[in-house]
């Protein structure tokens, strides 16, 4: 009971702090709807190539665009709690008996709502252009973006314990993140690159994430991708967290 | 009764040192400290002595590396979740949350103490009324002063009433008025029962505020006692002397002074020597005829009493002043 409280009341903290600096929401969630208002229409007459997937350009398109906006928009979550420690603010919450637990479940959690509601923004905004979806398909794709929220917001807390400052975490980040993302397919599909690309993406979980959320929109739900990129993520998400919340403890004994 | 006793406590950082060799800094080597209860007690020490770190250490923020401790009772190392309970840490950062309210800022910190709504505002108002917060608390803290800050950084530090307050360098950065606004404040928590446990590397609030202080240096304590036994200690008066005249008037001086039965020590401070003698008011004419032969010739004479500072300076070598000076200056600025 009491973790519930300790996890609601830093959640609570953080959501208003975050709508009091409305600033980073929007800078996360700029790109993704940049991608889809000036990239996708570049694809319509891609749609036709061989090797690009079925379901016509928006359909293909904004899943990728889900799985960018969890990575880019959740790995940059560390920032906050960087400053939270510089502030002292982090000491502040350590300090009381507060379990360790519940307070970095109140960070992740803030990220995890965040990504979700900006993940269906982007969806409304697909859905006049264009982009058809299975409901249920949709459904699991959410279930699919919080485990990616829960991975990518672990590690990045991890790394601000670890790091502490803004500019080694912000050149670390980037150089995981960029060719994760690249190397997922998101922007083209992953079909249409050489052999030696595809079999480096296939041990990266993104591109199945990208590849299941496809499926899952076109309502194929008999896809293997699904099931392997969620094993995959869930294991890394679990590793994640355990490394989190191994470093919160390890700050303070 | 004894409220925090430590033995032997220690603790190193892997750090780098020169053109970046790792190497093992011990920041805390190994102290042996005692307070007893309804003190202000007071780490005085210049940056990087390990005074931040020890108090890191008994407010369960950073594990030792070894030694132990007892705060209130609770062993700190076995039951840290116990001796969370009893205690307020204020960083020297402070730790208010500059996007909330002051309100918020308490509210927070007493639910995360497991209060009820009730009695967590019940106890936040005794602290906005206690601490006078009362004009700024309803303001985002972003928007306090440096003095209002460090007002709601220390309410925060006390909504769980605790037995014992950590205060990591509490007036650093404060201007005068503010900080003897809150060194009345702190003897106001301790004559409610508080024991206050600070750090600081200003020798006049150690002198002024602290019953006992302990003296830290490169990680050991150096010295230990209320200001003035340690003052005490220094047994004698002190003379400082500026001369001039004559080129090398300083080496001059402390040759023909140097050895004199009723000086005690005497060292040259760039250009003005600082004498230790048993009795001021003996040993001034002496000097002066001393000195009268030699072409030297006198600027400034001052006889005073021993400060802390010369405490400091008796039992580690050199000033406190003198590391003020270079910890004030930019490049000296990062801390452990």
């Amino acid at each position: 009971m009491k973790f519930f409280k300790d996890l609601g009341y830093v959640f609570v903290r953080n959501v208003k702090g975050t709508l009091r600096n409305p600033v980073w929401l929007f800078v996360g969630f700029f790109q993704p709807i940049l991608y889809l208002l000036l990239f996708a229409p570049l694809l319509k007459n891609l749609a036709g190539v061989p090797g690009f997937p079925q379901g016509g350009a928006y359909t293909v398109f904004t899943p990728g665009l889900l799985v960018m906006l969890a990575l880019f928009g959740t790995v940059y979550a560390g920032f906050t709690l960087i400053d939270h420690i510089r502030q002292g603010f982090l000491e502040r919450l350590l300090v009381t008996p507060a379990n360790r637990l519940a307070i970095l479940l109140g960070y992740i959690l803030r990220d995890i709502v965040t990504l979700v509601i900006q993940s269906a923004i982007v969806v409304c905004i697909a859905l006049p252009l264009g982009l058809k979806v299975s409901a249920t398909g949709l459904l699991i794709t959410f279930g699919f973006m919080i485990l990616t929220a829960l991975l990518t917001a672990s590690f990045s807390y991890g790394m601000a314990m670890v790091l502490k400052r803004e500019d080694s975490m912000a050149s670390v980040l980037n150089m995981i993140a960029t060719p994760l993302m690249l190397l997922s397919g998101i922007t083209l599909p992953l079909t249409l690159a050489p052999k030696i690309i595809q079999s480096i993406a296939s041990v990266n979980p993104f591109a199945y994430e990208v590849t299941a959320t496809r499926s899952l929109f076109l309502g194929n739900f008999t896809d293997p991708s699904i099931l392997v990129g969620f094993l995959f993520l869930g294991a890394l998400a679990v590793l994640a967290f355990w490394w989190a919340i191994r470093s919160f403890r390890r700050a303070a004994a | 009764m004894d409220i925090i006793s430590i033995k032997g406590l220690r603790k190193s950082f892997k750090g780098r040192r020169g053109k970046g060799r790792p190497a093992l800094v011990e920041a805390v080597r190994g102290i042996d400290l005692s307070v007893a209860q309804g003190e202000i007690f007071g780490f005085l020490g210049p940056n990087g002595a390990g005074k931040s770190t020890t108090l890191r250490m008994l407010s369960t923020l950073l594990a030792p590396d070894g030694g132990s401790a007892t705060i209130a009772e609770c062993d700190l190392t076995a039951e840290p979740r116990k001796v969370r309970k009893v205690i307020g840490y204020v960083s020297q950062a402070g730790g208010t949350d500059p996007d909330s309210t002051g309100s918020e800022n308490l509210l927070l910190q007493a639910g995360l103490y497991g209060m009820h709504k009730d009695a967590a505002r019940r106890r936040t108002e005794e602290l906005i009324e206690a601490l006078s917060l009362t004009d700024f608390v309803d303001r985002f803290a972003k928007t306090y002063s440096g003095g209002q800050k460090r007002k709601l950084d220390i309410a925060v530090g006390m909504v769980n009433n605790p037995k014992i307050l950590f205060l990591d360098e509490p007036t650093t950065g404060l201007d005068p008025v503010s900080r003897s606004q809150l060194w009345a404040q702190i003897r106001v928590l301790r004559d409610m029962g508080t024991t206050v446990f600070l750090t600081t590397h200003y020798m006049e609030e150690a002198d002024a505020l602290c019953d006992r202080i302990a003296i830290m240096d490169k990680g050991l304590i150096v010295a230990q006692g209320s200001p003035s036994e340690l003052k005490a200690a220094v047994q004698g008066d002190i003379v400082s002397l500026t001369v001039n005249h004559v080129p090398n008037a300083p080496a001059i001086a402390l040759q023909v002074l140097k050895g004199h039965e009723l000086i005690r020590e005497i060292s040259d401070e760039g250009g003005s020597l600082r004498l230790v003698v048993t009795h001021g008011g003996e040993a001034l004419p002496v000097i002066l005829r001393l000195l009268e032969g030699t072409g030297v010739g006198i600027a400034n004479v001052a006889l005073s009493r021993p400060s802390l500072d010369d405490v400091f300076l008796r039992a580690t070598g050199h000033s406190l002043k003198e590391d003020a000076i270079v910890a004030a200056s930019p490049n000296a600025a990062h801390k452990e």
